[in-house]
């Protein structure tokens, strides 16, 4: 093999040319220097989201999920002479993803730590705040993209429906079941970064994730059958209930507004308090 | 440029680095030297910020390396090849740091070219890549953005002779432009002939710091002279040797005698022993000062039941026992 001769890597800037006095040698001189913009840190994180044989392939494998599922229900429902509209559609499709989705959101955070990446990250850029809200951000720009594809993918169902059944199609999209949705989508994968933060390991972050959305109903029901009471707490801590209102933007009362915020944090203010927080203070090998 | 000042990280009980200071100046490679868990890693981590610290501090250029905005400017740091992701390209793996650092994507092929990576394994995913291919990637990421630093720990480890060679010049021109080198290794060969300084480590302390021949000379007097010598009847010389009092150790192929080399010559004459190799030892000196600093954290420490006889071949690797038996002894 060989070895060709290096480039310069270094030409010292100008102000070092005469080294101060400094007790430490001559300090480096940051008024040159930026901070990494958060856009480029966004940046590189979605890259990061996408750019591996398994994140990879999970997203085609999700992408040949919904696709076939759209098209088995738009077939259906054409040889069935069934009513639909575009947000029939979307609605499936976000169903489908919103399952899929946050296993990104927890690998994203996960393989940082399964691959040591973190170790990397977090010299390029040590403030480690930055690159977690980078991550987040990252999480909302693909919950926004699939809930932008799933209205796209609904709208094209529709179109073939209107061509078979020009009657049985309305072209009326209701928002509110989108935004519902949308809001849903957000909170899924918020979980799926909470746990991850907490438990920094793939595999027990997604079980934790699914086990996390059962587990309170069956415990809630068991206490609730025992003791009467328990009827009158549940709505303030029992997040899956509280989270009701918002699916159909049906939230009016303060009350509600109180339950979802009780149980919120403690559903998820409380695991994402504790992984941000062990995060930022880890010990990165 | 790196000032490490009372450096202290406790684990539990356990002290992995105690009390540690120096400074690297520009335009020289400082190595780092210790025996296998002395805390060269942790020193190194700590100095990025990856590791905080118990107690004192790590400035780099006069900043805590949290300080410096997008420090990768400033400081190339490689603490582990292997901690990339298996399923990114080599290339896709810089580009990413190149993004982040906010350079051009020329400087990705730059680097790649450095370290002498073609074009098709650069495309070839991390997890197929071998040790030596994984190093030199990773002196391509460290040295991505241009740093005036560069921290560096054992930077040789997997890499071939041809390799060793080439990175020896890299971090050489690279300080002659006036960038600072930290580098850390176990091999006293290899950092002997890179650093012009060097910081000695062991159980988490430094023993010794200075250039080659300012830790030399500060030890000389306290150590006595040794000869090495080899002779076509190693055995009757030692015996000769011991006669005389002189403390004889086996030495490689031959032995060390802890005596000027004129009195092994003169013995040697007197009894009509033919001496193939004798010289005085200076060039290992500075292993036997090493070995000497750190003794007390060295694993090898010599077995109560002596030398077993003089090994075949060439002469043994580093590290020896530190202080094996008289030679002729228990049989
Ligand atoms: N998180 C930790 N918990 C407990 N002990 C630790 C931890 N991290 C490091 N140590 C200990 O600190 C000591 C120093 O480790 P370090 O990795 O710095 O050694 P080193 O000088 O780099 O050794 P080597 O040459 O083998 O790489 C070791 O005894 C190690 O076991
Ligand atoms: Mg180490």
């Amino acid at each position: 093999m060989s070895h060709p001769a290096p480039p310069p890597p270094y030409q010292p800037p100008a102000s070092t040319a005469s080294p101060a006095a400094t007790p430490g040698g001559p300090g480096i001189d940051l008024r040159g220097t930026a901070s990494i913009p958060l856009a480029r840190l966004v940046q590189v994180e979605l890259r990061k989201a996408l750019d591996t044989l398994a994140s990879f392939w999970f997203v085609v494998g999700l992408a040949i999920i919904v696709v076939g599922t759209e098209v088995l229900l738009t077939i259906a429902i054409i040889v069935q002479e069934e009513p639909s509209t575009p947000g029939d559609y979307a609605s499936v499709a976000s169903f489908i993803t919103g399952i899929g989705l946050p296993v990104l959101a927890i690998m994203l955070v996960t393989t940082e730590w399964s691959q040591r990446t973190a170790m990397v990250t977090f010299t390029i850029e040590p403030r480690r705040e930055r690159v977690l809200l980078a991550k987040y951000a990252v999480c909302l720009v693909l919950t926004i993209a699939t809930v932008l594809l799933a209205l796209v993918l609904g709208f094209v169902c529709a179109g073939v429906c209107e061509l078979a059944l020009p009657d049985l199609t309305t072209w009326e999209v209701d928002w509110s079941v989108i935004a519902g949705f949308f809001i849903t989508q957000v909170l899924a994968m918020t979980l799926g970064f909470a746990l991850a933060c907490l438990l920094l390991n793939t595999p027990a972050a997604i079980v934790g994730f699914f086990v996390y959305r059962l587990l309170p109903l069956l415990v809630f029901s068991a206490i609730g059958g025992f003791f009467e009471w328990f009827q009158d707490v549940q709505p303030y801590i029992d997040f899956e209930v509280a989270k009701g209102p918002l699916y159909d933007l049906s939230l009016d009362s303060a009350e509600e507004l109180l339950q979802l915020l009780t149980s919120g944090l403690l559903w998820l203010g409380l695991p994402l308090g504790f992984g941000l927080w062990r995060i930022l203070r880890a010990e990165v090998k | 440029m790196i000032t490490v000042e009372g450096l202290t990280r406790t684990y539990g009980d356990f002290t992995a680095v105690d009390d540690v200071s120096f400074a690297c100046r520009p335009g020289r490679v400082t190595g780092f030297l210790g025996p296998n868990g002395a805390g060269k890693t942790t020193t190194m981590r700590i100095l990025v910020g990856l590791t905080p610290a118990t107690r004192g501090r790590a400035l780099i250029g006069g900043h805590t390396y949290h300080q410096l905005r997008n420090p990768a400017r400033h400081v190339g740091v490689l603490l582990d090849a292997g901690a990339q992701h298996g399923g990114r390209t080599g290339r896709e793996i810089l580009t990413l740091g190149a993004t982040a650092m906010g350079l051009p994507r020329s400087r990705v092929d730059e680097m790649l070219q450095l370290v002498s990576l073609t074009e098709t394994e650069a495309r070839r995913r991390l997890r197929h890549y071998s040790l030596g291919m994984k190093q030199r990637l990773g002196i391509a990421h460290a040295l991505l953005g241009e740093p005036q630093v560069l921290v560096l720990d054992e930077p040789a480890n997997g890499l071939d002779p041809a390799g060793i060679r080439w990175m020896r010049g890299l971090l050489k021109d690279y300080a002659d432009r006036g960038g600072t080198v930290l580098l850390s290794s176990h091999l006293l060969h290899e950092v002997e002939q890179i650093a012009d300084e060097m910081i000695l480590i062991g159980h988490g302390r430094v023993v010794a710091q200075g250039d080659k021949k300012t830790l030399m000379d500060s030890h000389r007097g306290t150590r006595a002279e040794t000869t090495h010598v080899i002779c076509l009847d190693n055995d009757r010389l030692a015996e000769v040797l011991r006669e005389r009092g002189v403390t004889v150790r086996p030495h490689g192929p031959g032995l060390a005698a802890e005596c000027a080399s004129v009195d092994v010559g003169r013995a040697a004459a007197e009894h009509q022993l033919v001496l193939t190799d004798l010289r005085a030892a200076d060039e290992g000196g500075l292993e036997d000062l090493f070995l000497e600093l750190t003794s007390a954290t060295q694993r090898e420490q010599p077995s109560a039941g002596g030398w077993a006889g003089p090994p075949a071949g060439p002469p043994p690797g580093f590290p020896p026992p530190p202080a094996p038996p008289t030679y002729g002894g228990p049989r």
